[in-house]
């Protein structure tokens, strides 16, 4: 067994691990976070996307122990003092989801789209970087329009504290 | 997946002392394929070197055309360089229809080129543009690097370290995609360098990435895309599977080539 120390949604948290353990399976069971989910288990679906060092990845395919000392954010470290991250707040607003399980991979992929496109998506840009994100309900409509009012309402955000 | 013991190297010396350390042992680095295939129990190794957190490995270097990828350079990160795009936007746009967006932040093009995956991106674009392979031990050309199938000329515990080439006066990448996998069901990669026209193609031969000098003589006496209307792609030594057919695959190499010229303006 391996000690795996992350610093996730901003809490160093650690816990042993066999070195076969995946990175999902950590966040999950060993420390309890399970808004991240297992969709398809082969690096198609997008449902365990977190972000590991500032960027997005699919946490099914990575070992604990490659991000030991890295810094993750999961879906459960957006919301701030009890108010939804800008994403989590469109994809209510719009409706984002259907049956909810593709969500906190859908959100945590439009954060990182929004922090690597911020102000310039359009629908078609989009739904290119929802390449990775799988949602079986087929419900993308939605998704993108929250994605989309998010990037507005995130870029109006920025304005103003200019 | 089967049990493994996880090593991380901070230089390329410490990877290399502790792969040979470990006879069924492998190099890990971004992990996109290798742990996948672990997880189907397609790979076994007994001990991961982890190669991501090996700073000398990392990174994109530009002096006058000459270009160097450092091989632990993740496809994102080749994808957005400004720098690199303004020589040669070509391999900046192949990097960015690897996979999917959360695949480019950790896919590196070493672990890319290492595997020789018959339908992955790279290995056109390097044949492509004429690199040249750097490993620990020493340089090989991308003519010599891609032998077969998922087979390169690296030797029991040869590690990539960066790919060298200069920067083409033209290049162009077009793939037709498997909708399902995002691998290359057929991708041409053409360029135009110092040395001459080469015409790389993927995902097509049965026997991995190759040059196309049916491809590359039209190009030389006329750089468009209307002069590979005559050029006939024997099928003979190209992949056939559920997905296409190899006649299938050898029309979309002439029409990747086509696309690919086009996109090379």
């Amino acid at each position: 067994m391996t000690k795996v120390t992350l610093t996730v949604n901003g809490r160093t948290m650690s816990g042993e691990c066999e070195d076969r353990t995946l990175l999902v399976h950590f966040i999950r069971e060993k420390l309890g976070l399970t808004g991240t989910h297992v969709g398809c288990d082969t690096t198609q679906c997008g449902a365990c996307v977190i972000h590991m060092d500032g960027r997005s990845v699919k946490s099914c395919s990575i070992l604990a122990v490659q991000a030991s000392g890295s810094t993750i954010t999961t879906i459960e470290g957006l919301a701030s003092q009890g108010e939804l991250h800008p994403v989590q707040a469109a994809f209510k607003e719009h409706h984002g989801l259907q049956c909810g399980f593709c969500t906190p991979g859908m959100v945590m992929t439009a954060v990182d789209m929004i922090n690597r496109h911020g102000g310039s998506l359009t629908e078609e840009k989009v739904r290119t970087e929802l390449d990775g994100n799988i949602c079986r309900c087929t419900g993308y409509h939605n998704i993108v329009k929250a994605i989309l009012a998010a990037d507005a309402e995130m870029a109006s955000g920025r304005q103003a504290a200019e | 997946m089967y049990a493994t013991s996880y090593h991380r190297a901070s230089s390329v010396e410490e990877a290399v002392q502790l792969r040979s350390a470990h006879e069924e042992g492998k190099y890990l680095s971004g992990g996109m394929t290798l742990i996948s295939t672990m997880k189907q129990r397609l790979a076994a190794p007994s001990d991961l070197v982890d190669l991501r957190h090996i700073p000398a490995l990392r990174g994109i270097s530009i002096e006058g055309r000459r270009v160097k990828i450092g091989a632990a350079t993740p496809h994102a990160d080749v994808a957005a360089s400004q720098e690199l795009r303004a020589l040669c936007p070509a391999i900046c746009d192949l990097a960015s229809h690897i996979g999917d967006p959360h695949v480019r932040q950790m896919g590196t093009i070493g672990g890319s080129i290492a595997n020789n995956d018959p339908a992955a991106d790279y290995p056109a674009g390097l044949l492509g543009l004429g690199a040249t392979i750097v490993t620990d031990r020493r340089s090989i050309s991308a003519d010599d690097f891609f032998v077969g199938l998922f087979e390169t000329a690296l030797e029991e515990g040869e590690m990539v370290t960066a790919v060298l080439f200069d920067a083409p006066e033209k290049a162009g990448y077009a793939k037709f995609n498997n909708p399902a996998s995002r691998f290359a069901m057929t991708g041409v990669f053409v360029a135009k360098t110092a040395s001459g026209v080469r015409v790389a193609v993927t995902g097509a031969g049965s026997d991995g990435v190759f040059r196309h000098p049916g491809l590359e003589q039209a190009l030389t006496s006329s750089w468009s895309a209307d002069a590979l209307a005559n050029v006939s792609v024997d099928p003979s030594s190209l992949l056939s599977d559920l997905h296409a057919n190899a006649e299938y695959r050898a029309n979309l190499v002439k029409v990747m080539a086509k696309r690919a010229v086009a996109a090379a303006g």
